[in-house]
């Protein structure tokens, strides 16, 4: 079971960056220090939706070594959840949420000579925290940041001004100005760690071309958050608990079974960290894995399931859950 | 290369060629020579015209592996005298080295912590460099009492070659220090170490 570290915290400011993009400050209730962080970490904010629990991950962008708020930024998707959508709507300054502790799964390999970081849009907020982290330990490193246009880009500027244009480089789609790939793969030194966030196509496309310049695997990090794609609705059976639940079109497993009031293990909830990892007691039709987690053979063999992103079609499944 | 208890006990993956490299190093050492001989003979020579290939014949001197070294025709060929010259080739070559460079290494297992040791200065993850373990099982120990290093040891217990004691020699190992932890055996009642046994030919 998960260990339960959900702390209550306060939303001391909530601003508008860019385009769909609102900046949440959070703080303890007490004022209390919150545990420190580090670079590329995340946490899960737990909101009451009328009545629906919804928890998100969201990157921490503000600095590892502030310890007196959390901040995090969220884009407003377009076809949300109701994440993102609650976030923006209903979030004041002054609320109360829950967030979890923080988790890294995406940080900064310290053995590396030079650090290359790739940002696509919103994927830009782990990286503020690591460029804050990188920088107070003096370590080289470079940031390309490709935005829409520069008013939906959040932070470029003062990232710019910060860490100098020499650090910080900005490639604008309305400008046909594109991050060159190729380019970059091709001059660095041995040593050099590479880590892109942004959407799907570009990790993939990023650490494509990067494994056929020769980089090993080692030296590539992606962070992606997979929100949990809709699907037709469909029932499971809850072997341990004994319960049979619906999991409704824009659920997911995880979701339904939360719903149900039964604890499942979960970290990123994302399809990334494998800790839904569930084992599946027996089975009755087709899996639609969505994680990036388990590897194809797994995915062929059919006797686990990474609950938070992933679906089912057919008459039976049983979750040893 | 028994399987050993002790996870720090380093494994060797062979030398396979990396299809995708643009630039391939080898660090060889004696009978390592034939480790890349053998990716020559079933990978194709294709990727020899980005090979460079520097060489120690150590305790192979007799077998000349040289030659059929150089018979490869790789873009660069190398022989270093001793170890520690090959090592400062290898610093010198992998400090200016760009990413899509890949380092392969091959020869005794003190060879290969010694030039692993220089790759992880240089921040190189260990897990992505191709390593082979080729001739002798002599280990490189390293005393835990005087930190002395001892190189070749073939038997346990040895003598450490700087303080002395009898050291009971483990799977133990440091990449760090590029050799196996060596602790003395006769602690208690000094002169009691059981008769040392060729453990590793």
């Amino acid at each position: 079971m998960s260990i339960n570290t959900d702390m209550p915290v306060r939303v001391a400011a909530v601003t508008e960056v860019a385009e769909r993009v609102k900046r949440f400050r959070l703080e303890s209730l007490d004022g209390a220090p919150l545990p420190f962080f580090s670079g590329g970490a995340h946490v899960v904010v737990s909101m009451q939706d009328d009545g629906r629990l919804r928890r998100n991950p969201y990157s921490l962008m503000s600095s590892p070594h502030d310890p007196s708020g959390y901040e995090i930024s969220v884009l407003r998707v377009e076809q949300s959840r109701g994440g993102s959508a609650f976030m923006h709507e209903h979030v004041k300054a002054g609320d109360r949420l829950v967030i979890s502790q923080p988790v890294n799964l995406f940080p900064i390999d310290h053995r590396g000579r030079k650090h290359i970081l790739l940002a696509g849009g919103i994927g830009i907020t782990p990286f503020i925290a690591m460029m804050e982290q990188l920088s107070r330990e003096g370590r080289a490193f470079e940031l390309h940041y490709a935005v829409r246009t520069r008013t939906h880009g959040a932070y470029w500027k003062n990232l710019q001004e910060r860490y100098g244009a020499h650090r910080v480089k900005i490639y604008c789609d309305a400008e046909s100005l594109f991050i060159p790939t190729a380019t970059l793969l091709e001059f660095q030194p041995l040593g050099t760690h590479l880590y892109v966030c942004g959407p799907g196509g570009m990790i993939d496309g990023v650490l494509n071309q990067a494994r056929q310049a020769g980089w090993p695997e080692q030296n590539l990090h992606c962070e992606r958050f997979l929100a949990p794609p809709p699907g037709k609705p469909f029932r499971i059976v809850l072997q341990r608990s004994q319960k049979e639940i619906a999991v409704e079109e824009h659920q997911s497993i995880l979701e339904a079974v939360e719903a149900a009031g039964i604890d499942a293990p979960f970290l990123c909830r994302g399809g990334a960290c494998g800790q839904c990892e569930t084992a599946i007691a027996s089975l009755d039709g087709v899996l639609e894995h969505n994680d990036h987690y388990l590897s194809e053979a797994e995915k062929a063999a059919g006797r686990k399931l990474m609950i938070c992103v992933s679906r089912f079609k057919g008459p039976e499944l049983v979750l040893d859950l | 290369m028994a399987d050993s208890a002790i996870k720090s006990r380093p494994i060797y993956k062979g030398l396979h060629i990396n299809a995708h490299a643009r630039r391939h190093l080898f660090a060889l050492e004696g009978e390592g020579a034939l480790a890349l001989t053998g990716q020559a003979e079933s990978q194709g020579a294709q990727f020899l015209a980005k090979a460079e290939v520097l060489y120690v014949a150590h305790g192979s001197q007799p077998r000349a592996h040289e030659g059929s070294l150089q018979k490869l025709a790789p873009r660069t060929f190398w022989q270093a005298p001793t170890i520690p010259t090959l090592l400062t080739r290898v610093r010198a070559t992998l400090s200016t080295a760009t990413m899509g460079t890949q380092l392969y290494i091959a020869g005794t297992e003190g060879f290969i912590g010694q030039v692993m040791q220089v790759a992880l200065e240089l921040g190189i993850d260990p897990n992505s460099i191709a390593t082979e373990h080729r001739g002798s099982l002599a280990r490189r120990v390293q005393c835990v009492h005087c930190k002395g290093i001892t190189e070749n040891v073939t038997a346990s217990p040895c003598t450490c070659s700087h303080c002395g004691l009898a050291l009971l020699v483990r799977d133990h190992y440091s990449r760090r220090i590029g050799a196996f932890q060596g602790v003395n055996i006769d602690a208690e009642a000094p002169g009691t170490a059981p008769s040392p046994q060729e453990l590793f030919p």
